[in-house]
């Protein structure tokens, strides 16, 4: 199928879950070639030609953050998945781990194998539990059968893979904090430098990766990186998996391939059948709550006319003034009968309970921004309110520890700057804005 | 050692000191504020977002300007590194910023204040704050609450830098109060109404940038401006027994640490002054001391400096 390439190919086969289904399936064949005939160097470098780039959201090249790690004699490597997906709009990792675990685990061990990482860590969000029981039956299936544990398939590589379970935090997604929290300590963000990569769990070397980025090793080793990097435009390769929700007629976990248009994505057959209801498109969040917002003049088209593609360039193009970014593939669509408003005070409300609190700019600052959004979107704004959540935006963006701060900051940005005259008419009809929404924005002429 | 430029003024360190420690070699207008870093507490430092600098050239090496603003306590110089401080518009307004964040929910109740006329956060308000809030959402607010027969906890006027809790992991010999709740709800406090006593928790209160952590022995006594601080001694087994009395005509109202320009605990022959609780709570009386005579001071604070009425230009000047 069109919309399930590479990672969901086998999704549907009963019993995927299971090892014995998912082996006659062609699983753990990349594992049987790399612990067989290839070195950890040689896994990194199909990884590097793969262009594979970081699946959480930043989008940073995963070959790359690999050969960053420290590799000092005696001391040992830690490989981390981060399953601890609690963006809004995001849910393609605990599909994937409900549906595909071997998957996850094979990602797993050819990644510590090409890390040279003998203990390793999946940390779950802790709402996911249903999904930790069925990663840790996986497991014990995968150590059944000699995947894990002392000399796998008699290589004489060794690996354990430990599920844990996170507390429940947001900020425990951010990669210090989660390293915090599996030590054991409050999931706060560390100072950085130093980088998980010279010294991170325990003090030693670590490298963060995202379950999606993890899982799409397995492919990269079966097939070689240039075969993933054939899919794809430019230095958006292989394919992504898109979290598609709100106001779709076929909300749904899609694997694309990497630079197939926004238009085709939402209209598509093969995706999302266009908005629900026959209603019209009025705004589209593309990667995560976290990402600026776009207007819908801006969500197929450029603001220079071009189609916009699903690849990580196509979607930022216009910087903060006219794009967005492909984030961590959380899709969302907003209709005509969506309130900005409402939607960024929900984001806002989000943001201001999942903020640690460490840093000032970031504990003051997301909690401000919710009184006032809230204050506005319940009939109490005044109009020097807008230029104050934009003035607050500026002073908490790139002043915090870690980049919680940017993502409270940039959808409320976006949102006051694309759908400025929705938060006018809010503040001047208090009453009215408490009884229907504001509708779609008027379109300019796009030259 | 590496050379670093800060406000155009060259100095020489050693590989891997901080910028804000750089900045302190130098002196004067070139150190940033800061609120939760504390040179004697490792691993303090890069919460409160004060000491925000401009790194106009990350190195010689690298010459390229970094693109944030970086917090100076927790960022290595390297050589040939150029940082802008006083001299750079965008810290100036980030500072402003950060020190608006820091009072939103603070409250502006000085003048009953015991931290007042040595509040860093008064100090910083008054450099870098406006005259006027933004603010107009109803505050956070606490009870305070005893934490021990000795320290008062003030959440409302907490701001959160962690110092204390530093103070308790590297100077007691076992934490009972830390960091609760998330986002603006957290708060320091102690684990299910469990006292914090141990010989050494009174140095939380000289920590304390804020008047979150006050001397129950000397809340409401007087206004730290009208007490003469002098360097006093008396011989310890718990720790170095020297300390500062303050003082009004003979009696005593308050013992602290001595503390250095820059508001922290004082190196005496090498090693932090740190006071235990016995001579800071317990020894109330002038016999218990040998006062060896009057405290230099930095008159750094809003109310001290008397920058109301006089000029700034002599900022260190003997009192008593």
């Amino acid at each position: 199928m069109k919309n399930r390439r590479l990672l969901l190919e086998h999704v549907e086969v009963p019993g995927i879950e299971g090892i014995e289904v998912y082996v006659k399936n062609g699983g753990y064949a990349a594992l049987q070639k790399a612990v067989k005939k290839m070195s950890p160097e040689e896994v990194v470098e199909e990884v590097k030609k793969s262009g594979l780039r970081g699946r959480g959201g930043a989008g940073f090249p995963t070959g790359m953050k690999w050969s960053f790690l420290a590799k000092p004699e005696g001391v040992p490597r830690y490989l981390v998945c981060n399953a601890d997906e609690s963006e809004p709009g995001t849910f393609k990792d605990r599909y994937l781990m409900e549906k595909l675990p071997h998957l996850l685990i094979e990602g797993m061990i050819l990644s510590s194998f090409a890390l040279g990482a003998n203990q390793s860590y999946i940390y779950i969000r802790g709402e996911f539990m249903y999904v930790l029981n069925i990663l840790e039956k996986a497991i014990a299936e995968a150590y059944a059968k000699g995947y894990l544990g002392k000399n796998i398939l008699g290589s004489g590589y060794d690996l354990d893979l430990v599920v844990t379970p996170g507390g429940g935090a947001y900020i425990c997604g951010e990669e210090t904090a989660l390293l915090e929290s599996l030590e054991g300590k409050r999931g706060n963000p560390r100072i950085k430098p130093p980088f998980p990569a010279v010294k991170g769990l325990w003090g030693c070397p670590t490298v963060v990766n995202n379950v999606e980025s993890i899982a799409a090793v397995v492919p990269i080793v079966r097939d070689g990186g240039d075969a993933y990097a054939a899919i794809g435009i430019g230095r958006s390769t292989g394919t992504k998996l898109i979290s598609a929700c709100g106001n779709l007629a076929r909300p749904g976990v899609y694997e694309i391939d990497l630079g197939i248009s926004v238009e085709e994505f939402i209209y598509g057959d093969d995706y999302c059948r266009g908005i629900a209801n026959g209603k019209q498109l009025k705004a589209c969040v593309p990667g995560g709550s976290s990402v600026p917002i776009l207007p819908h003049f801006l969500v197929t088209k450029t603001a220079t006319g071009e189609d916009r593609l699903m690849t990580y360039e196509s979607l930022a193009e216009g910087g903060f003034a006219s794009g967005s970014m492909l984030g961590s593939g959380g899709f969302i669509i907003f209709d005509e009968d969506q309130c900005i408003v409402r939607n960024t005070w929900n984001f806002a409300r989000f943001y201001a309970h999942e903020s640690c609190g460490q840093c000032s700019p970031c504990r003051e600052g997301t909690g401000w921004m919710e009184k006032v959004l809230s204050r506005i979107e319940h009939g109490q704004g005044h109009m020097h309110d807008i230029d104050l959540l934009a003035d607050i935006n500026k002073k908490i963006e790139g002043n915090t520890i870690c980049p919680l701060g940017d993502a409270a900051a940039w959808p409320v940005a976006a949102a006051i700057h694309h759908f400025r005259e929705e938060f006018e008419w809010h503040i001047k009809h208090p009453s009215e804005a408490q009884t229907r929404n504001y509708g779609l924005i008027q379109q300019p002429v796009v030259a | 050692m590496v050379k670093v430029t800060i406000d155009g003024i060259e100095v020489e360190v050693e590989p891997g000191t901080s910028i804000l420690n750089a900045a302190r070699k130098i002196g004067g207008d070139a150190v940033p504020p800061a609120m939760c870093y504390y040179s004697k507490l490792p691993g303090t430092g890069g919460k409160c977002r004060t000491c925000l600098v401009e790194v106009a050239a990350g190195s010689t090496a690298d010459p390229r300007p970094m693109p944030k603003l970086v917090a100076s306590c927790s960022t290595p110089v390297q050589d040939g590194m150029v940082v802008n401080n006083k001299t750079s518009e965008r810290v100036h307004n980030n500072r402003g910023g950060v020190v608006e964040f820091l009072l939103a929910n603070h409250p502006l109740d000085c003048p009953i204040c015991d931290q007042a006329g040595e509040c860093h956060l008064q100090d910083l308000g008054y450099e870098h704050g406006s005259a006027k809030t933004r603010y107009e959402e109803e505050r956070r607010t606490f009870d305070p609450i005893d934490i021990g027969n000795k320290i008062k906890l003030h959440m409302n006027r907490c701001i959160l830098c962690y110092r204390c809790v530093f103070v308790a992991n590297q100077l007691t010999e076992n934490r009972v109060h830390g960091v609760m709740h998330r986002g603006e709800h957290a708060e320091i406090s102690t684990f299910i109404e469990q006292a914090v006593e141990n010989d050494f928790s009174g140095n939380m209160i000289d920590v304390c940038p804020v008047g979150a952590l006050t001397d129950r022995t000397f809340r409401f006594k007087s206004r730290v401006w009208f007490l003469k601080p002098m360097d006093a001694e008396r011989s310890c087994s718990k720790c170095c027994g020297k300390a500062v009395v303050w003082m009004f005509g003979n009696d005593i109202y308050r013992v602290t640490a001595r503390k250095d320009k820059f508001g922290e605990v004082e190196d005496i022959d090498g090693k932090t002054a740190w006071l235990c609780n016995d001579c800071r709570f317990e020894h109330k009386s002038a016999n218990d001391w040998n006062i060896a005579g009057p405290r230099l001071i930095n008159r750094h604070s809003v109310i001290s400096q008397g920058k109301y009425a006089t000029s700034i230009e002599k900022p260190v000047k003997r009192i008593g």
